[in-house]
């Protein structure tokens, strides 16, 4: 009667993550209640919903966890044509490893079936983000191509797919054209508003019969017509920062920034941190500041932790104004752990999860509906109720704190220190009081007749 | 029964126990041979205890395997520690089949007097000239009979120096796999990540030979434990069958009584015990505790021992359960050395053992026959500077006639078909036979994601009102008693 959640969404959770765990060969079994926490505002459901209560929504992070091949082999099974045939040839993990980022996502929710919205269908979206460093392999230049990228090229379409698509960005910076060109020729040239930006694609579609009319591999091509020297990348309109300050083991800083850098709009940004219960927060030391002035958050939303049963949940609704940076900083004191606690590599530090910044940005071009059954998979992930702006959702930075380590040999050093004490001092002691000597042993016949003339009885 | 008889029996001379050993086709242990003799001082026929082979015969032909001891039968039998002397077989069942093999003469044992040696004469010419006769028929029996195969492969070290020993086992997987095993029955156990650390100049490959010619490492590896999962408890789990209801099916070890496992460790060790992830080791008593569970469990047919750390022969030293063999590359008191750095990576790459294992085992390919005597003869000790050692005491057939691919390639059931097999493209029959939804009567919408509003005006979620408890309570319980105890209950009515 006194607990509002019903206890089978938690048993659910642990079922579901024991069996991703299996099946991705990632250790998402270390999930339960010390990390998992309900967020009361950030995490709206991605697909058809009808008022969910948000207390069957539960998130966690294990920021220890590794992505390796062995991540990418079971995701790469979920594909229908698995990695032989299709846009999944490309994925080799030498290639996909070797890279300044990687990122897999599997994503899985209920969408309209049609335009008419009546019926449900279930879908299953698997993303693969990767960054590649051609800059600085390629010896400065921005040229890049399909077998540079991933030794391989794509030699047909998956038969099971319905559309097998290449998007290649040539949009136009500046209003310039003729400043880079893609081989071979693409099939079609598609204009779509991405993040309230119009932009500009050139398709390769793998299920036209033309594309492997002269060869039977498709290298895609893209070459910069002048050399890009002194070009700079675009800031994104919000992104943000986190690090821990601070010294010794006692007492640290956790420090967020978030950067408006639109010039006029400003918005309002959601912040969600979890803190593990092991770093204990001040919450009356939270400061948000804005351009040196303080900044009250419109809605905060704090469940502090219990000891090894509940992180800290920390849930903020900030304003943004425009072209500014935002400092939030919260002190937190570090906790000893018991010894059987730590891990195996104690001295590696202990990992506190990114935070999840959601926000609605401000779209520079007004997207159409008729727009959104047109533009491209990767476009379509958030749906949008109106074209004025988009959301996004950004993490930040996981962190790195030292807690104070034990010595671990210490039990082992205090066990046989201990045991000599007792077994040379009193176990010598005993064995002069108690036991007869028969003949022999001087010294410590002497020293045993001195304590039995103590005691009032005859010597030995 | 034999107990009695032992006790009322006069005292037992030398030649009583030559008597009894004679008819026995291998040494056995004290207490064995004085049932033994009790038995036939009694009168009762020699061939072991009445029922223990009723009907097992017909067993036999077929092919399945010799009579085992009932659990209950094992855990009365005294275990002998320390040597490696195995526990006694009432093997008296297929004695006679044991001994033609063999050559022996003697085919029954003889009770007392001359006519049952007369008899056993005859038998044992009549097996003489059977023996060759049956002798296929005994290689074919002996041949083994398991129908699957599995393979537990466990690296217990962390840390960035012990590459070699995540090398060692990722060498292992690969040659297993490529002989045949599937990945849903290998269970691989690798303690520390080694291809995508941070410290990998090359991410996503593990290199067993310098100059980067080998990658174990792969591009379908399937880790089923991994980092902190490795522990001593989990590995003891898989190996038991004693695990959570929840774990999922790649992280379990579904044998049945005729599966082949390859067990595969390797790590830092030291007389006795093995070292799991620098916080807790795993001794050679509780190892060899947990085979047992899993023979009594019948959770394996015939099981393959490797292990690849200094002193490595104390790890089987204790094994008590029948049908294992044991591998290992260094005797006790001696180091297991490691084979060659790379200097690009910066590390060792694999350890001598199993460097020179993988060599042997890349010649192999899925049909090949090479036997297990070959295996000892891997690494001698002017290649490995330490002595391999190997333990087959317990093991009832002769390393001679087991495969290589007994245990580390795969039994499949493969049924070839000439009929061709069309896909149907046109996947419009299928969606008709969808069962029909339920239509909503107006268009569903997509959640908001950003409902700003909402969030702002969201009420506060409602606390569960509990009532104190503990300390609360007792400090207002004090207050109460205080203030009626000095005022009086009459002013009760100033209060509600």
């Amino acid at each position: 009667l006194w607990y509002l959640f019903s206890p089978s969404v938690d048993k659910a959770w642990k079922e579901l993550t024991n069996i991703l765990s299996g099946i991705f060969c990632a250790s998402l079994n270390f999930i339960d209640s010390t990390n998992t926490v309900t967020p009361t505002a950030s995490f709206k459901p991605l697909g058809l919903a009808n008022g969910t209560d948000h207390r069957l929504l539960r998130y966690t992070v294990l920021p220890r966890e590794v992505v390796c091949t062995e991540n990418l082999t079971p995701w790469k099974k979920l594909l229908p044509c698995g990695s032989k045939a299709g846009l999944a040839v490309l994925l080799k993990a030498e290639r996909l490893f070797h890279s300044s980022y990687h990122s897999q996502a599997v994503h899985i929710r209920p969408i309209c079936r049609d335009a008419s919205c009546l019926a449900v269908s279930w879908e299953l979206r698997q993303t693969l983000t990767v960054v590649f460093d051609s800059f600085c392999s390629s010896q400065g230049k921005k040229d890049w191509s399909l077998f540079k990228m991933f030794s391989r090229t794509l030699t047909d379409a998956c038969p099971l797919a319905s559309e097998s698509k290449v998007y290649v960005d040539i949009s136009p910076k500046n209003k310039e054209k003729e400043l880079l060109e893609v081989t071979p020729a693409p099939t079609s040239v598609h204009e779509a508003v991405v993040q309230g930006d119009k932009r500009t694609y050139a398709v390769y579609d793998l299920l036209s019969p033309s594309l492997f009319n002269t060869s039977r591999s498709l290298n895609v091509q893209l070459k910069w017509k002048r050399p890009q020297d002194s070009s700079e990348l675009p800031t994104p309109v919000l992104h943000a920062q986190r690090y821990v300050s601070g010294y010794g083991l006692q007492t640290g800083q956790i420090c967020t920034l978030i950067y408006n850098t639109h010039p006029y709009r400003a918005f309002p940004v959601m912040l969600l941190e979890t803190v593990p219960w092991y770093l204990r927060l001040y919450v009356h030391t939270l400061t948000i500041t804005t351009k040196g002035k303080e900044n009250k958050p419109s809605y905060i939303h704090y469940e502090p932790a219990q000891d090894r049963r509940r992180p800290h949940l920390l849930e903020m609704l900030i304003q943004l104004p425009a072209s500014s940076v935002t400092k939030i900083t919260i002190q937190f004191e570090r906790a000893l752990l018991k010894w059987t606690e730590y891990t195996p590599d104690p001295n590696h530090g202990f990992y506190v999860g990114s935070s999840v910044l959601s926000a609605l940005l401000p779209s520079v071009i007004a997207m159409k509906d008729v727009d959104v059954e047109q533009s491209p998979l990767f476009t379509s992930l958030f749906p949008s109720s109106d074209g004025s702006s988009y959301f996004v959702r950004l993490y930040t930075e996981p962190l790195l704190v030292n807690l104070p380590t034990p010595d671990f040999s210490m039990p082992y050093n205090v066990i046989c220190l201990t045991c000599t004490v007792v077994a040379v001092c009193y176990g010598s002691f005993y064995n002069l009081l108690t036991r007869t000597f028969q003949g022999g042993g001087g010294l410590a016949k002497r020293l045993a007749n001195i304590i039995r003339r103590f005691r009032g009885v005859p010597p030995l | 029964m034999a107990r009695s008889a032992a006790t009322t029996a006069p005292a037992l001379q030398k030649r009583d126990f030559k008597q009894a050993l004679q008819g026995l086709a291998r040494p056995r242990g004290l207490r064995c041979v004085t049932k033994r003799l009790a038995r036939l001082r009694a009168g009762a026929p020699a061939r072991g205890p009445p029922g223990e082979h009723d009907g097992r015969r017909t067993q036999r032909r077929t092919g399945r395997r010799p009579h085992l001891p009932r659990p209950e039968a094992a855990a009365r039998r005294p275990h002998m520690r320390g040597g490696h002397s195995p526990p006694p077989f009432p093997a008296a069942a297929e004695a006679g089949t044991l001994r033609r093999r063999r050559g022996k003469m003697a085919a029954a044992v003889p009770a007392v007097g001359c006519v049952r040696a007369a008899a056993a004469l005859l038998l044992g010419c009549c097996g003489a000239a059977l023996a060759s006769g049956v002798q296929d028929q005994a290689e074919q029996f002996f041949r083994s009979g398991h129908t699957n195969n599995w393979a537990v492969l466990v690296c217990t070290s962390r840390f960035w120096f012990n590459y070699r020993h995540v090398a060692n086992t990722l060498s292992v997987y690969r040659s297993v796999k490529r002989l045949g095993i599937p990945d849903s029955h290998i269970v691989l156990m690798l303690a520390d990540d080694m291809a995508c650390n941070p410290r990998n100049p090359k991410p996503a490959t593990v290199f067993s030979h310098k100059n980067m010619e080998l990658n174990v490492y792969g591009d379908d590896v399937e880790v089923d434990y991994r980092g902190y999962e490795v522990t001593v408890e989990n590995f003891l789990r898989v190996l038991t069958g004693r695990i959570p209801p929840s774990t999922p099916r790649s992280k379990r070890l579904l044998s049945d009584d005729r599966s082949n496992i390859l067990i595969y460790m390797t790590g830092h060790g030291g007389n006795g015990f093995l070292k799991f992830q620098d916080s807790e080791e795993i001794t050679n008593v509780e190892l060899a505790d947990a085979f047992e569970q899993m023979w009594q469990k019948r959770r394996y047919n015939e099981l393959l021992f490797i292990i690849d750390t200094c002193q490595g022969a104390s790890m089987y030293e204790r094994f008590y359960s029948p049908n294992i063999m044991a591998l290992a590359s260094s005797q006790v008191g001696e180091d297991s050395l490691s084979h060659q750095p790379d200097l690009a990576i910066g590390v060792h790459l694999m350890d001598r053992y199993t460097f020179y294992v993988l060599e042997f085992l890349e010649e192999i390919h899925p049909a090949s026959q090479t036997n297990m005597n070959d295996l000892f003869q891997v690494c001698p000790k002017s290649l490995c500077v330490s002595t391999p050692g190997h333990r087959t005491d317990l093991f009832q057939r002769d390393p001679q006639n087991v495969l290589i691919t007994d245990f580390f390639g795969s039994v499949r059931k493969v049924e070839i078909t000439t009929e061709t097999i069309s896909l149907d493209r046109d996947l419009a029959g299928f969606e008709s036979k969808l069962p029909k939804d339920e239509l909503a009567t107006e268009p569903l919408k997509y959640a908001e994601q950003f409902p700003v509003a909402q969030i702002i005006h969201q009420k506060p979620k409602q606390k569960d009102w509990h009532p104190p408890g503990g300390f609360i309570l007792g400090l207002w319980a004090l207050i109460i008693m205080v203030f009626f105890k000095t005022y009086g209950i009459k002013h009760m009515k100033h209060i509600f």
